[in-house]
C-alpha cells in the first residue's frame, strides 16, 4: 500500500497592494489615530537610519545594520505587542525597539560603541540585540515557557532573518516551542539577502513559512511590505499564543534596500535593477498612498512631520555625542562581569587604571581604526601604501 | 630572495590559497560570502571566478554545517578550507571541532584523519560590533588534536596557510583582522612554506626574551624598536606562530640564555598562552631565571564595545613598562 498520508498548504496574506489599494474584506479596522502613529514610527525609523548612514560615512559613528525597506514588517508587527509581551530582537529591529521605548540617544550610543545604551533594558520585557545569527530563537522557548508556567496572558515574539533559518538554533527553537506548546511567535523578516547570499541559495524550500509544518507549528507567509498584512497575521498569532494555543511562524517577505551593515557593498553581488524594482514596492510609500486615499494624510502634514523627526533625530544624536564627550569611565567593563567582582579581577582593574592614568582612551569614531583592517567593505579600507 | 612582491596579509593569504588550489585540485573553499562577495575581508576575492563554483562555494548561513561538512569532505579525501566569517561565530561549530575533528585520528588509531583548515578573522582593534573582536585561541589550544596557527604578518601568513592546507591534522588558522592591511612585506615569488609547530626568532638578543604573536607582535615590535634605539635594549623576540602544539624548545632555549621573559598577548589573562608558557618555563628553565616572568594580556572581561576597547587591549605603554620592569628587576 502506498497512499497520501497528509497534505499541507501554506497561506499567503496580502491586503494593501503597492498602489495603496486594499482588499476590503481583509482590511482590519484600525482607528485613524493609530494608523497615523504607525506611519510616524515607520518614517522615524527610515529617517533615523538614513541619518545614521550619513553620520557613519562621516566617521562619527561605527558599524550598524540598517533596516531600510523593512519598516512595514517592523512596525506592523511591533504595534501588536503590548508591554506585557516579550520582544527578542536580532540586530536589524530598530523600528520595533523604538516603539518599545528605545531612545534616539541610546540608539546612537550603541553604534558609538557604548554598552551604556543597554542599561535602559532594566525592568522591560525586551532583550538586548542578538548578533550571533538565530541564537535568540532558542531563548524565546525559555521566555515563553516562563509565561506559560505563570499562566500569563502574554506572548513572546522573536525576530530573525532569512539567513537565521539555516541555523540549527532556529529549528531547535521552533521544534521546542511546538513540542511544549509555548506562547511564542517566530517572526522572520525575509529580506532575501544574507549579506551576499540570495534567498534562493539559502534553502531549497520555496518559503520559510513551510518550515513550520515539519514541527507541527502553524506557518504563514505575508507581504512584508504591507503594514496591514503584517498587522493582521501578527495579531492572530499573538492572540493564539496568549490563549495557550501554541506558536506560529510568520514569514514577512520584504527586501533589504540598503546594506547588510555599513561595512558591506551590495554592488558586488546584486544589480541596481533589482534594487529599483523593490523601491517601487517600498512599504512607507505604499502606506502613505493608502493614507492619502483615505484622506488622512497630505503633503502639508508630511512636511510638518519631516521637520519634527529631523529635529528629534538631531537632538538625540547631540545627546549621544554629549555623552561621548563627557569623559565616560573607560573601565566600566570590569564592573559587571560577575555580580560581585572577584579579587583577581579587582587587581586587574587597578592595573588597568594605572595603565591608562592621564590618558583619554575612549575611542572616538573619528579616528581611523588601528591598522585599518577594520571595515569589511573594500571601499572603507585604507590599504597600506608601502 | 630573487624576486619578491610587496603584499598585505589579505593579499598574502589570498596568494597562498590560490597557489594551493592550483597545485591540488582537491583543495576547495567553503563558507558564507566567500564566493561572489570574495569574503567580507576580501581574502577569497576572485577565487570563485578563477576556480569555479564547485571549488569556491557560498554556503547557507550554517556554521555547524560548514565545519561538519568540512570534516566530511576531509574524511572523504578532499582538502577543505572553510571560512567562518568572524571567530565569534565558530561556536556553533564547536561540537564538530571538539568531538569530531580533534578526535578522529586518535579514536581510529590513525586509520582516519581530518585534513581540514578552518580560517577565521579574529581579535580586537577594528571598531567592530559585539562578538567580532574576541581572541579565543585558547579554546582550541586546550583541545588535543587541533592545531592552532596565528600569523603575524603577510610573509608568514602565506607560507603557513600553505603548510596548513598540506597538514594532515585539522588546523584552526586565526587571522588577526587588525593587521590584515596594516603593512606590507616582501614575499618571494617562488613557493615558500613554513613548518607548523615552529616559532621564529625575529630578533636575536641577550638581555630578555619577549614572546608574542599575531597583532600583538606588531605592537610589540614597535615598542622594541624604540627601546633598542633609545634605551639600548637588547631583547630576543620570538614570534610563536603556532599556538598549538607550542614550540617549547625555542622559548626555553632563549629563556635559558637571557634569563628573563615577558609574554604579550591580547587574549584573556586566565588560561592564556602566557599562563601555559610560564608553566613550561617553570618546568624546564626555572633555575635559569633572574626575574619573574611577566605577562601583558587582555583582561579577564568580555571585550568591551569598541568605544572602550583601547582600555582592554595591551598597548605600547603597558608593553614598554612590563619589559622595562623585567629588565630592571
Amino acid at each position: 500500500m502506498r497512499k497520501t498520508l497528509q497534505e499541507f498548504s501554506i497561506d499567503i496574506l496580502s491586503i494593501v497592494n503597492p498602489e495603496g489599494i486594499e482588499d476590503t474584506k481583509l482590511l482590519p479596522k484600525i482607528p485613524p489615530q493609530e494608523l497615523l502613529k504607525a506611519y510616524r514610527w515607520m518614517l522615524l525609523t527610515r529617517r533615523l537610519e538614513e541619518q545614521a548612514l550619513r553620520y557613519q560615512r562621516q566617521g562619527r559613528i561605527g558599524t550598524f545594520a540598517p533596516s531600510i525597506g523593512q519598516e512595514a514588517a517592523a512596525i506592523g508587527s511591533a504595534l501588536c505587542l503590548t508591554s506585557e509581551d516579550w520582544f527578542l530582537p536580532s540586530f536589524r529591529e530598530t523600528g520595533i525597539a523604538l516603539t518599545r521605548g528605545l531612545s534616539i540617544k541610546n540608539y546612537f550610543l550603541y553604534i558609538m560603541g557604548f554598552e551604556d545604551s543597554n542599561k535602559e533594558l532594566k525592568n522591560t520585557h525586551d532583550l538586548a540585540i542578538s548578533i550571533p545569527v538565530g541564537s535568540q530563537c532558542v531563548h524565546v522557548a525559555g521566555i515563553g515557557w516562563g509565561l506559560k508556567l505563570d499562566q500569563k496572558k502574554a506572548a513572546a515574539m522573536v525576530y530573525f532573518g532569512d539567513g537565521a533559518t539555516s541555523e540549527g538554533d532556529f529549528h531547535e527553537g521552533l521544534n521546542f516551542c511546538g513540542a511544549l506548546n509555548l506562547p511564542c511567535v517566530f517572526f522572520c523578516q525575509n529580506n532575501q539577502w544574507a549579506i551576499s547570499t540570495p534567498f534562493k541559495n539559502q534553502t531549497a524550500s520555496q518559503t520559510i513559512a513551510q518550515k513550520a509544518i515539519a514541527y507541527g507549528v502553524k506557518g504563514i507567509q505575508v507581504d512584508g511590505n504591507d503594514f496591514f498584512s503584517v498587522y493582521v497575521a501578527t495579531q492572530e498569532a499573538l492572540n493564539k499564543a496568549r490563549k495557550g494555543e501554541g506558536p506560529t511562524l510568520i514569514e514577512a517577505v520584504t527586501f533589504r534596500q540598503s546594506l547588510h551593515t555599513t561595512a558591506d557593498d551590495p554592488s558586488v553581488y546584486r544589480t541596481k535593477n533589482l534594487e529599483e524594482e523593490w523601491k517601487k514596492k517600498d512599504p512607507i510609500l505604499r502606506f502613505k498612498k493608502f493614507l492619502e486615499k483615505e484622506k488622512l494624510w497630505d503633503s502639508q502634514k508630511e512636511d510638518a512631520l519631516e521637520q519634527t523627526l529631523k529635529e528629534e533625530i538631531r537632538k538625540g544624536y547631540e545627546e549621544a555625542e554629549n555623552f561621548r564627550n563627557s569623559n565616560p569611565d573607560p573601565l566600566t567593563f570590569f564592573d559587571t562581569v560577575y555580580e560581585t567582582m572577584p579579587p583577581y579581577l579587582q587587581w586587574q582593574k587597578e592595573c588597568a587604571q594605572k595603565n591608562i592614568a592621564g590618558r583619554n582612551v575612549i575611542k572616538g569614531a573619528l579616528e581611523k581604526p588601528r591598522g585599518s583592517g577594520g571595515a569589511a567593505a573594500v571601499g572603507e579600507l585604507e590599504e597600506a601604501q608601502d | 630572495m630573487e624576486k619578491t612582491q610587496r603584499l598585505t596579509m589579505v593579499e598574502a593569504i589570498h596568494l597562498g590559497l590560490q597557489e594551493e588550489m592550483k597545485r591540488d585540485k582537491n583543495v576547495l573553499i567553503l563558507g558564507q560570502d566567500v564566493g561572489v562577495n570574495g569574503g567580507v575581508f576580501r581574502v577569497t576575492k576572485g577565487l570563485q571566478e578563477e576556480f569555479g563554483k564547485d571549488r569556491v562555494v557560498d554556503t547557507p548561513l550554517s556554521e555547524s554545517a560548514i565545519v561538519g561538512a568540512s570534516i566530511g569532505l576531509a574524511l572523504y579525501g578532499k582538502r577543505p578550507v572553510c571560512e567562518i566569517q568572524f571567530s565569534g561565530f565558530i561556536y556553533y561549530g564547536y561540537t564538530q571541532l571538539q568531538s569530531h575533528a580533534a578526535k578522529i585520528r586518535s579514536r581510529t588509531f590513525g586509520a582516519q584523519q581530518v585534513p581540514m583548515v578552518l580560517r577565521s578573522p579574529y581579535g580586537a582593534g577594528i571598531k567592530a560590533l559585539e562578538h567580532h573582536s574576541e581572541s579565543t585561541e585558547m579554546i582550541y589550544t586546550h583541545i588535543p588534536g587541533l592545531v592552532v596557527v596565528i600569523p603575524s604578518g603577510p610573509r608568514k601568513a602565506r607560507a603557513l596557510i600553505k603548510s596548513a592546507i598540506r597538514s594532515n591534522d585539522p588546523v584552526i588558522f586565526l587571522e588577526p583582522s587588525s593587521i590584515y592591511r596594516a603593512f606590507r612585506e616582501d614575499i618571494p615569488t617562488e613557493e615558500e612554506l613554513y613548518p607548523i609547530g615552529k616559532a621564529e626568532i625575529v630578533r636575536s638578543g641577550s638581555q630578555i626574551t619577549i614572546v608574542s604573536y599575531g597583532a600583538m607582535l606588531y605592537q610589540t615590535k614597535k615598542v622594541i624598536e624604540k627601546g633598542v634605539r633609545e634605551k639600548g635594549w637588547d631583547p630576543e623576540v620570538i614570534d610563536l606562530l603556532t599556538i598549538s602544539p607550542m614550540d617549547t624548545e625555542t622559548v626555553i632555549e632563549s629563556v635559558k640564555k637571557t634569563k628573563r621573559c615577558v609574554i604579550i598577548h591580547e587574549a584573556h589573562r586566565t588560561g592564556g598562552v602566557a599562563a601555559e608558557l610560564i608553566a613550561r618555563i617553570n618546568e624546564f628553565a626555572f633555575l635559569s631565571l633572574e626575574a619573574p616572568v611577566e605577562r601583558v594580556t587582555g583582561w579577564d572581561t568580555p571585550v568591551p564595545f569598541y568605544a572602550r576597547e583601547n582600555a582592554f587591549l595591551p598597548d605600547a605603554i603597558s608593553i614598554e613598562r612590563a619589559i622595562e620592569k623585567i629588565i630592571q628587576f
